[in-house]
């Protein structure tokens, strides 16, 4: 079973990274930018095979570790197979 | 007074801490290892600053977690003094032991410079034997922009936790906030390097006053 993190400043928190990057879009040319967010993505491969298990430890290593919820926010999409 | 440095993988302000420590409290701190369990008995505490972890997932995010942290936010919780200078102000806010997070600088530069600094409150146990109300610390650091959220930043104001304040902000922290304390006042988290001013040959010796403090606050 695998799990996908997307981890994501919040709305407010200044993302200074996805300002220039908009900004080096918009020098290209590409004048439809309004906004650019950066964001990381994890992914796990998991040896449970309960998905509701998988997903409740997935939560707890989020709000452990793997996202810091004073400053950002967590999805978690878990895909069952290999 | 008997003091403590932590040290993780990629620390590497640890022996200028424990050199600052032992030239101005006469004795040797002890170097404790972040894979210990246990601290040694000690007054005082420095978590230093570096690259712990290569600054892997967030800076301070993996160190936090460490071992010995567990014991000492135990013990931090129950009064201990704590200060983490830079990285260390990184780890204990991930740690839970300080309120915020530090944010990449806004300029994304990494800035490495000798920085003026007020001192707001000069009654902490880690500010009191400074006379001045400005100083001059050196700063070095990519992920300093103090963030918190608006209850966050009245609650620490009203309570006099705000500690240390940048004059021209160098990283876009909220408030100017170069430095805070915990409410109990017993752990402080500042990312200018006071361990890095404790001899003329540094450039300065505002930092000497930090460590001065907490020695006679201790006493």
């Amino acid at each position: 079973m695998k799990a996908i993190i997307h981890i994501y400043l919040k709305d407010g928190v200044l993302d200074p990274g996805g300002q220039t990057i908009a900004r080096s879009l918009r020098s290209m040319g590409f004048d439809s930018v309004k906004q650019a967010r950066q964001s990381k993505m994890i992914e796990l491969d998991l040896s449970e095979t309960d998905k509701t298990s998988a997903l409740s430890q997935v939560e707890q290593m989020c709000n452990k570790l793997l996202a810091n919820t004073v400053i950002e926010d967590y999805q978690i999409e878990i895909i069952e197979g290999n | 007074m008997k003091s403590a440095v932590i040290v993780f993988p990629a620390s590497n302000c640890d022996r200028d801490a424990a050199v600052a420590l032992w030239k101005i409290t006469g004795q040797k701190p002890k170097m404790v290892w972040h894979g210990e369990t246990t601290l040694p008995k000690t007054d005082f505490v420095v978590i230093p600053g570096g690259f712990s972890y290569g600054d892997y997932l967030r800076s301070g995010a993996i160190a936090a977690r460490s071992p010995i942290m567990q014991d000492l936010i135990r013990k931090a919780s129950a009064g201990l003094p704590v200060a983490g200078f830079c990285n260390g102000f990184q780890i204990l806010t991930e740690a839970g032991l300080l309120p915020g997070a530090l944010l990449r600088n806004k300029g994304l530069n990494f800035v490495c410079k000798p920085q003026k600094l007020r001192i707001i409150n000069n009654k902490t146990m880690f500010t009191k034997a400074y006379k001045q109300d400005e100083i001059i610390l050196p700063i070095a650091h990519h992920d300093g922009n103090y963030y918190a959220d608006k209850d966050t930043f009245n609650k620490i104001r009203k309570n006099g936790q705000i500690v240390f304040k940048y004059k021209d902000n160098p990283n876009g922290s909220v408030s100017d906030i170069a430095g805070i304390c915990n409410e109990a006042g017993n752990v402080l988290g500042m990312m200018p390097h006071p361990e890095r001013a404790i001899d003329e040959l540094h450039g300065g010796t505002d930092g000497v006053e930090l460590f001065k403090s907490v020695m006679e606050a201790i006493r």
